[in-house]
């Protein structure tokens, strides 16, 4: 059975991915004023991987992300305007300013938070995975994961658990060909990472990550299978990022033409816009209309960023637990 | 109506009637059913030791057998907590705490402020710690120091059969994620415990022992070697104050305090490892908040830095016993007497 997107699921993917893309340019550009704090790791070039997986989510649904999460929240709907001021460690950021790019979480969009420590989620997801199976709720769990990721043993265990424990889970690999500065064709043991699934008697497919609809159509049977009872599935999305493992990064290691070539040829928005206005699904001036909404948007949030108060003394103390 | 029973079936008592008033609470580890795919009969074990036997013909599906795969369930055990369940999870010996304490200083305890207070962890971690089983160095540690260190969790040590019970269902409805350590030579002791459900509040020290002239300042096992030793020392005309802790995180600070104010002297007793451990943590605290009324140094009693020794002459030296304790004693109470 595959997967037909409307025409309205069609017009909010190509929001999401370009309200992605958007927000990541901004906060690239921004990032070299100085005035954005700490570590960014930017998302732009995989967007079509997160909204694909995405698109088939609702608000019972769990995603974990990584290090690189602002594509994540934003298609699992967290709100823009609080990703940005979080990102600037302001008090009106979704975690007030305490958590940062790296731990930007919102529970009860059913985004478990970005992750710090690579191979963080999956165990967390099979936990997500393992309430949903209680509260018979259908509740699918993802857990996002890098090619780095995939090879540490908490995905692997995790992969194993949800097996065992037969759990509602998604193991979406992202494999964009860099573990920071290190190749996965060097660091991954297998030639594709969809092959350890079979390992762990789940399925396992690979996708072209940069292609919203293939990625789409596996994540709407994975989700399916999921919801229906049918255990785990590991899905790798082959992808590229535009920019480095971090904000900062030289990227010494790419090819000098590599990102250039890649934004040409492979870019998922542009393909997708290609794909949709050449089939008269969509037209042109309405995917037009979506990318003046959306510049409006981030603009606006990144002007309320700016503006917004820092947290206060106070805040340092609070929230460490419930109570103490 | 109280009972006497086991620290070990005080504890089962606690997780059965909290599985039974509140269907949150779950419960999981390595052989806690104790029969999964093999041939035998289900619920065979109920953990390595038998904690929770007797679980899972009540609750069924509630109480799950894990792969040995501590950071996977560990993990599922956290993630299940911030998706409104309540998990039990068992981490069947501290010192495995290695394999996964990621998912537990990185992740639970840290997600309520990296998340803006927005998170809620209400998961509990039961593990059982300490020396004197012949386990030597890899199944006999008291690592509750580390967990005491971390921002974020909680940590519960009881000494008693009737603390296991209350502390224990405590930490089922705290809504921040605990550490419950047991410590594996308390499992067959005995004491009174009321068969109805009661709760311990952490942060709470227990007085139990009064006396004018020294104040020990122990917890977990080590409480009970202290009362033996304060028994000694009392025929000797030495009244010693045992404080039994409870719970090192959060940590019943103005307890001490008080009892140092009226002893001047103070002895602390703490089966970890003697750099960084409640020993040094209750003897910081003190000598900074309670100087003044100090009349001889602290003294600490703890193993030597060494890790746990296998053979039986050795380990009945690495672990504070009643002499080393009076030994201490008495020479805070001669100090300047």
């Amino acid at each position: 059975m595959t997967t037909q997107p409307s025409r309205e699921d069609l017009l909010k993917a190509y929001r999401m991915m370009k309200t992605i893309r958007e927000f990541e340019e901004r906060v690239h550009i921004e990032f070299a004023t100085g005035e954005i704090p700490g570590f960014v790791h930017l998302y732009a070039g995989e967007e079509a991987s997160a909204t694909g997986i995405c698109m088939h989510l609702n608000d019972n649904d769990k995603i974990a992300s990584t290090h690189r999460g602002h594509g994540h929240c934003i298609a699992k709907g967290v709100e823009v305007h609080g990703m940005m001021a979080e990102i600037y460690g302001k008090k009106t950021g979704t975690c007030g300013g305490k958590g940062g790019s790296m731990h930007i979480a919102d529970l009860d969009m059913g985004m478990m938070g970005a992750n710090g420590i690579v191979g963080g989620g999956p165990p967390l997801i099979c936990g997500a995975g393992l309430a949903a199976k209680f509260k018979k709720n259908q509740g699918v769990a993802v857990a996002f994961v890098g090619d780095g990721g995939s090879n540490q043993g908490t995905t692997l265990e995790s992969l194993n658990l949800a097996t065992v424990w037969h759990l509602p889970c998604i193991f979406v690999i992202e494999n964009n060909g860099y573990a920071e500065a290190t190749s996965s064709k060097w660091s991954v043991s297998c030639k594709d990472i969809a092959e350890r699934a079979q390992g762990f008697g789940m399925p396992g497919v690979m996708v072209d990550g940069h292609d919203f609809f293939a990625v789409y159509e596996a994540a709407g049977e994975a989700v399916r299978r999921a919801r229906k009872g049918g255990g785990p599935t590991l899905i790798e999305c082959k992808l590229n990022r535009y920019y480095g493992h971090f904000e900062g990064d030289a990227q010494t290691y790419r090819g000098p033409d590599e990102v250039k070539k890649l934004r040409e040829t492979r870019d998922c928005l542009k393909n997708f816009a290609r794909k949709v206005t050449a089939a008269d699904l969509v037209k042109q001036s309405e995917l037009e209309a979506i990318d003046k909404d959306v510049v409006a948007l981030i603009d606006d949030a990144l002007a309320k960023a700016k503006a917004a108060p820092k947290p206060g003394p106070k805040d340092l103390l609070t929230d460490v637990y419930v109570s103490y | 109506m109280a009972r006497k029973i086991t620290y070990q079936q005080a504890i089962n008592e606690a997780l059965s009637q909290e599985m039974a008033r509140d269907p949150s609470v779950i419960v999981m580890g390595e052989d806690n059913v104790g029969g999964m795919g093999a041939d035998g009969e289900k619920d065979a074990w109920g953990g390595v030791l038998g904690v929770t036997k007797g679980l899972y013909p009540k609750y069924g599906d509630r109480v799950m057998d894990t792969p040995i795969t501590e950071s996977a369930f560990i993990g599922a055990a956290i993630g299940a907590a911030t998706c409104g369940m309540r998990p039990v999870a068992e981490l069947m010996f501290i010192d495995f705490m290695g394999v996964c304490f990621d998912q537990i200083y990185n992740q639970a305890a840290k997600f309520r402020y990296m998340f803006g207070g927005k998170a809620k962890t209400p998961v509990v971690i039961r593990t059982m710690y300490g020396a004197g089983f012949r386990a030597a160095a890899q199944h006999s540690q008291c690592l509750y120091p580390l967990f005491t260190h971390i921002p974020g969790l909680k940590v519960v040590m009881p000494s008693t059969p009737y603390d296991a019970k209350g502390l224990l269902i405590q930490s089922i409805r705290d809504n921040d994620p605990v550490i419950f350590c047991e410590h594996k030579l308390l499992y067959t002791l005995e004491g009174d415990v009321p068969e109805e459900i009661y709760t311990v509040p952490f942060g709470e020290a227990n007085v139990v022992r009064e006396g004018k002239d020294v104040t020990i300042v122990t917890l977990g096992r080590m409480v009970h070697i202290c009362m033996e030793a304060a028994g000694n020392l009392a025929k000797k005309g030495v009244q010693c104050e045992v404080i039994d802790l409870r719970t090192t995180s959060p940590m019943d600070v103005d307890t001490i305090l008080e009892s140092v104010e009226k002893t001047g002297r103070l002895v602390v007793v703490d089966e970890a490892s003697p750099r960084c451990n409640i020993a040094t943590d209750v003897s910081a605290i003190v000598a900074q908040k309670a100087f003044s009324a100090l009349r001889a140094p602290i003294e600490m009693v703890t193993p030597p830095h060494t890790p746990v020794p296998f053979s039986d002459v050795l380990e009945d030296l690495y672990v504070p016993n009643a002499a080393k304790i009076e030994s201490a004693v008495v020479a805070v109470k001669g100090y300047r007497e």
